[in-house]
């Protein structure tokens, strides 16, 4: 099995007075994809440059199949980079791009050639192979780099956000291409991006950072569901927030008071206490809306309503995104599936007033401090 | 209509050229196909005994010293620039640095000659430190050689190939070096392979500017050269002057703008032949 095992233990880096990188730690396992997401400037490719060996840490080690590799130069890492703007050499064509590692390495016309042509096949850039780089889209330069990368038969490819230099419809095609082609080739990827639908997407396993910090690592779901604070709830995906005091602790649940909402029921995430103030997230498509006040047939101490009036509605025919104004401070999102059909119902619209709930099971509780 | 008046533009830098070019390169092919006057001046009758004379060894040696130098000289000259043009093109101060470049070009070139026969001469500075610091017991020979030549011409041209190769690496693309090296190469593989290359039509501009106008030396080996290094510019200047020989000098002059004009065309038909870029091609195809 191709691929290597990566840890990164303790990094640090600054530049100057400004610290990039704090003390990450984080470990890939063999053939995952694992990807680090985080907003621009938060020190994604300062991380991808140490672990490609152009950047040195100040701090940490770097095990690569529980060898250390921080005081290997680049070209002797296994690793290698796509870089964000992909760095394709501009004097030599697709085809001699390609076979660049393999002319280091000395390799003959003849390997060159049956190597070349299996990953310009496999990138699809048959019909390319005399272009420059000038010569090609954006998608085909991607295309280039990476078969580039892979003809080296690295151990772990690195990939600085190699989509955002593409078109939505061309980024989405890429993404499910990449994602073959990392089942296909079987090797370890670290893909960076500021997307949090392409990480979703594609991760096995997923980092979020913001300002040199690794917050949480996840798998998409874990990280979705689960976000470990409200930087992470909000980054990944909307969400919506409600800030209250503990008033009550029960065995699985809690009754939290909320300013300008009243007492919600929430779920016991974590350990709870009388007096603490907690945020609270609830995804708008966890949140259900109807004219009609909602009644429970089972468990109705299960479920928050809150009454409210619609401020706005964008609807994109599979779905509908409601803004529901209940006072000042508070403005819900949230999404209501079509999953009939659309015009026999008597749909909800703007300035209607409706009722807005959720099972106290669907909201997640991502912080907690104690009075 | 309307008239295009465009090649009137070109009038007054045509009849420019026309005067001072034109007519004096025929004036000289003219001449090089006369016979040699008494004392100087042609004799109006044809004759092909001055390019007979060019076979002559003595002046083939010194066709050969003047390719020699020219080729030493430029290629020390693009050694020495293409780190100067790198470090400039990365520095932070890249104007003061051009600006010292360009400083030597205030200063009249026969007096910076002059100034590097107060520094290589007997009584030179570079004579009175050996000396002084015990190095060697006498004066050594410094000027009126080859090596004196080579030093001073690579000395007057650095600045025309920094300053075109400063351009060409200013242009280039660093994060290239560090995919090179991501892929495989070692450090000088990737000078080689993608620097170097990416940066050819400075490299190439560089030789044009340096070797072609070494071919056609003349100050230089007149001030500080000797007798192994007679360039083909000092023999045209002795046939005119002290052998009188005008047609003799006008066929060397010949063969001189012969094998220049061969280099250039040679060294211009080196840059990039490749497939037009899309980009030109889309500018092309927009005019
Ligand atoms: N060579 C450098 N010298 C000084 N500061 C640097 C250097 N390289 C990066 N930085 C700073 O480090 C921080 C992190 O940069 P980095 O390029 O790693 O961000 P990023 O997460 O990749 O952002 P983006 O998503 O925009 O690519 C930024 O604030 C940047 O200004
Ligand atoms: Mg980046």
């Amino acid at each position: 099995m191709k691929g290597s095992d990566l840890k990164i233990k303790n990094l640090s880096k600054s530049f100057g007075d400004t610290q990039v990188l704090k003390n990450i730690s984080f470990r890939v396992k063999k053939g995952e994809l694992f990807s680090i997401l985080g907003p621009s400037g938060c020190g994604k490719t300062t991380l991808l440059r140490i672990i490609g060996g152009f950047e040195d840490p100040d701090e940490g080690r770097i095990l690569m199949d529980n060898q250390d590799i921080l005081e290997l130069a680049p070209n002797k890492r296994g690793v290698n980079t796509i870089f964000q703007n992909y760095a394709l050499f501009p004097h030599l064509s697709v085809y001699e791009n390609i076979a660049f590692p393999l002319r280091i390495k000395k390799y003959t016309d003849g390997e060159i050639k049956e190597e070349v042509e299996r990953y310009l096949v496999l990138a699809r850039l048959q019909d390319h192979i005399r272009k420059y780089p000038s010569q090609l889209s954006g998608g085909q330069k991607q295309r280039v780099a990476i078969a580039r990368a892979l003809v080296n038969q690295p151990n772990i490819l690195l990939l600085d956000e190699p989509l955002s230099a593409l078109d939505a419809k061309l980024r989405q095609h890429m993404l499910i291409e990449l994602d073959s082609i990392h089942d296909d080739v079987g090797i370890t990827f670290i893909y960076v991006t500021h997307d949090q639908q392409e990480a979703m997407s594609v991760s096995d396993y997923m980092a979020v950072m913001n300002k040199g910090e690794i917050l949480q690592v996840g798998t998409p779901s874990e990280i979705y569901e689960k976000p470990v604070n409200a930087f992470v709830a909000d980054f990944i995906g909307e969400t919506n927030f409600i800030e209250g005091k503990v008033t009550e602790v029960g065995e699985t649940t809690g009754r939290i008071s909320v300013e300008g909402l009243g007492v919600l029921t929430v779920d016991k995430d974590c350990p709870i206490n009388v007096g603490d103030r907690v945020k609270l997230t609830i995804r708008p498509e966890k949140i259900r809306i109807t004219k009609k006040e909602p009644v429970f047939a089972t468990n109705p101490e299960q479920f928050n309503v809150i009454k409210g009036k619609v401020d706005e509605v964008i609807y994109t025919g599979f779905q509908s995104k409601f803004f529901v104004k209940v006072n000042a401070k508070y403005l819900f999102r949230l999404i209501k599936q079509h999953v009939k059909y659309y015009l026999d119902e008597a749909p909800i619209s703007w300035k209607d007033e409706v009722f807005i709930w959720w099972n106290c099971d669907d909201s997640y509780l991502v912080e907690v401090s104690a009075s | 209509m309307r008239k295009n008046y465009g090649k009137l533009y070109t009038a007054p830098v045509l009849l420019w050229l026309t005067v001072f070019f034109v007519i004096p390169g025929l004036i000289i092919v003219v001449f090089s196909f006369l016979k040699k006057g008494l004392y100087g001046g042609v004799v109006w009758k044809f004759s092909m005994e001055a390019y007979r004379a060019l076979f002559q060894p003595a002046f083939l040696k010194v066709v050969l010293v003047t390719v020699y130098i020219s080729v030493v000289s430029t290629f020390l000259t693009l050694l020495l620039s293409i780190p100067v043009a790198y470090f400039i093109a990365r520095s932070k101060a890249k104007n003061i640095l051009l600006l010292l470049i360009i400083i030597p070009f205030w200063t009249n070139f026969l007096i910076r000659i002059f100034a590097w026969i107060a520094i290589l001469g007997n009584n030179g500075f570079l004579n009175h430190f050996f000396i002084s610091i015990g190095l060697f017991p006498d004066y050594i020979q410094l000027l009126y050689n080859q090596y004196a030549v080579i030093l001073v011409t690579v000395y007057t041209n650095l600045p025309y190939a920094i300053l075109p190769l400063y351009v060409n690496v200013e242009k280039f693309d660093f994060s290239l070096l560090e995919a090179a090296r991501d892929l495989g190469a070692t450090k000088s593989q990737a000078i080689f392979r993608i620097f170097l290359p990416n940066i050819k039509v400075g490299i190439i501009t560089a030789i044009i500017f340096t070797f072609i106008p070494a071919l056609g030396s003349y100050a230089i080996p007149q001030l500080v050269g000797g007798a192994d290094s007679y360039m083909v510019g000092n023999i045209i200047a002795r046939e005119l002057t002290i052998n009188r020989n005008w047609p003799l000098a006008s066929s060397m002059s010949v063969i001189l703008t012969l094998v220049t004009t061969v280099a250039i065309l040679f060294f211009v038909n080196m840059k990039p032949g490749r497939t037009m870029t899309r980009t030109a091609v889309q500018a092309k195809a927009k005019v």
